[in-house]
């Protein structure tokens, strides 16, 4: 399934927020959710449709992927995913 | 003290006329400044100061432009009511090296800085209440702190000499005791700030606005400046990378009056860098836009800080933005992946650009890299330079050629 465009996502269930001070792009996130997140050229989470306003921290989350996203929050290694309310 | 008193130590005080209004007392003691003003008015409620500054259309000073109503909206209802629980805090970091004019600020008129922290922490009932300025300001401000039995709950702090000292969660983590770098935030600080306290923090120059209104009115403030722009606003003045003069300008100046008025030779200009290294280029031909909101967004712009830094149309602004990417690039603090890697990785192409590297692809990758960092930090940092970078190759689009096909002729000291 293409989720890769903000269109096909469809209204977010929750937003993934990335503590930036904590992510040392381990890189665990991306293999969980790699329907929203690519790596960077450093090897942190890139959010697809990162340009669009907020996005990059704050990751719109549809409902089919939000017990993976809660996965990747539980198993990030450096504790920097929260999901927050949209 | 009873205002039977007050109305017999200090007779009626006429608000101050023009464009000269923090800028008014010809001295910066205590006694000059009741005579200039007037008294503080007795603390208005939170309801009523927040009336009169929605009112008045004051937009927060320190950058982002904020409404300064809404900051004081933003902190709980049931806060605003519990009283004493809330941190106020006047913030004159002012890392940014183009500006000066919050210390400017401190040094000619402390006492409005220190009315207006009082007002705002009178409305709230706060009895937590900072001063957080530059070494420079620290014992002026010390002197007018000392000046007046009603400034004994305000504690002054020196701020950290730093780009980013002046982020609002970099000023809390130091009022805190911590390293003095902006935190991850998901609830405003206004919700949770300093000690997990809500915490209200305003730009100097904002506060000393919200002082001149608390006096004077909503109507007063709004009669200079424009609609868009109401007021008066400090700008600092400068030209290649020299802040040389600081002024108070009616809301809505003509950009390329301002420059004039301190002798700038606005026809040897090829832009005016607006809002200082976060900010964007305007380019020559728009130098009669207005310093307000809605003439600059074309630019990407807005009046912010009130930085105007001339750009001499000799030198060669590829250099100039590659020697600024470059400091901003050293200022990260050092947290975030994408800005502690992105930003040095941005200056280095746009650095080859600007030393005689004609690969066609160096424009496209300043681009993408610029992409990348943009919303990816736990502040505006990395946000701030992309927006510099990119206005810099979209003004001066000709210059970039010129350096692709090895023809700039313009100076690059």
């Amino acid at each position: 399934m293409n989720l890769r465009t903000p269109e096909a996502r469809g209204p977010a269930a929750a937003l993934l927020h990335i503590d930036w001070t904590r992510c040392d792009g381990r890189g665990l996130c991306t293999e969980i959710l790699p329907e929203l997140l690519a790596r960077d050229d450093w090897g942190y989470p890139l959010a697809y449709g990162y340009g669009s306003a907020g996005a990059g921290s704050n990751v719109p989350v549809p409902d089919t992927l939000l017990a993976a996203a809660a996965d990747a929050v539980s198993l990030c290694p450096r504790q920097a995913l929260t999901l927050v309310d949209p | 003290m009873s205002s039977t008193a007050d109305t017999w130590l200090f007779p009626a005080v006429q608000a101050p006329v023009g464009t000269a209004r923090l800028t008014a007392a010809p001295a910066a003691d205590y006694a000059t400044h009741q005579s200039t003003f007037g008294p503080l008015p007795a603390h208005a409620d939170s309801a009523a100061l927040l009336a009169a500054l929605r009112d008045s259309g004051l937009e927060g000073r320190g950058g982002a432009g904020f409404p300064a109503w809404r900051k004081l909206a933003a902190v709980p209802a049931r806060e605003r009511a519990r009283r004493r629980r809330v941190v106020v805090i006047g913030n004159a970091a002012e890392g940014e090296p183009l500006s000066q004019k919050d210390a400017t600020l401190l040094l000619r008129s402390p006492h409005l800085v220190i009315d207006g922290l009082l007002t705002v922490a009178g409305a709230l009932g706060a009895h937590s209440v900072y001063l957080y300025a530059q070494a420079s300001v620290i014992e002026s401000a010390t002197r007018a702190l000392a000046e007046r039995a009603d400034a004994s709950a305000i504690e002054l702090r020196e701020a950290a000499d730093t780009f980013i000292s002046g982020e609002a969660s970099a000023v809390v983590n130091a009022l805190a005791g911590r390293a003095p770098i902006p935190q991850d935030r998901t609830v405003r600080l206004t919700e949770s700030g300093l000690g997990g306290r809500p915490t209200l923090l305003h730009n100097v120059e904002t506060l000393a606005h919200i002082a001149l209104i608390a006096r004077f009115g909503a109507a007063w403030f709004r009669s200079v400046g424009t609609t868009g722009d109401p007021g008066t606003r400090l700008v600092t003045v400068g030209s290649d990378g020299h802040p040389s003069r600081v002024l108070e300008v009616a809301g809505g100046s003509r950009i390329g009056d301002v420059l004039r008025f301190t002798g700038v030779d606005t026809g040897s200009l090829s832009a005016v860098l607006v809002g200082g290294y976060h900010g964007a280029w305007l380019p020559a031909y728009a130098l009669e836009a207005r310093l307000d909101r809605a003439d600059l967004a074309g630019f990407g712009a807005n009046p912010g800080a009130g930085i105007l830094m001339g750009l001499g149309e000799r030198r060669c602004p590829v250099a100039v933005a590659a020697a600024v990417a470059s400091y901003l690039a050293g200022e990260t603090a050092g947290q975030c992946g994408p800005c502690v890697n992105g930003l040095p990785a941005m200056a280095a192409v746009l650095g080859r650009l600007a030393t005689g590297d004609r690969d066609p692809g160096l424009p496209g990758e300043v681009r993408r890299l610029a992409a990348i960092v943009t919303g990816r930090g736990s502040c505006n940092h990395p946000d701030g330079t992309a927006r510099f970078v990119l206005s810099t190759l979209t003004v001066f689009a000709d210059d970039v050629t010129a350096h692709l096909n090895g023809h700039c002729r313009k100076d690059h000291r």
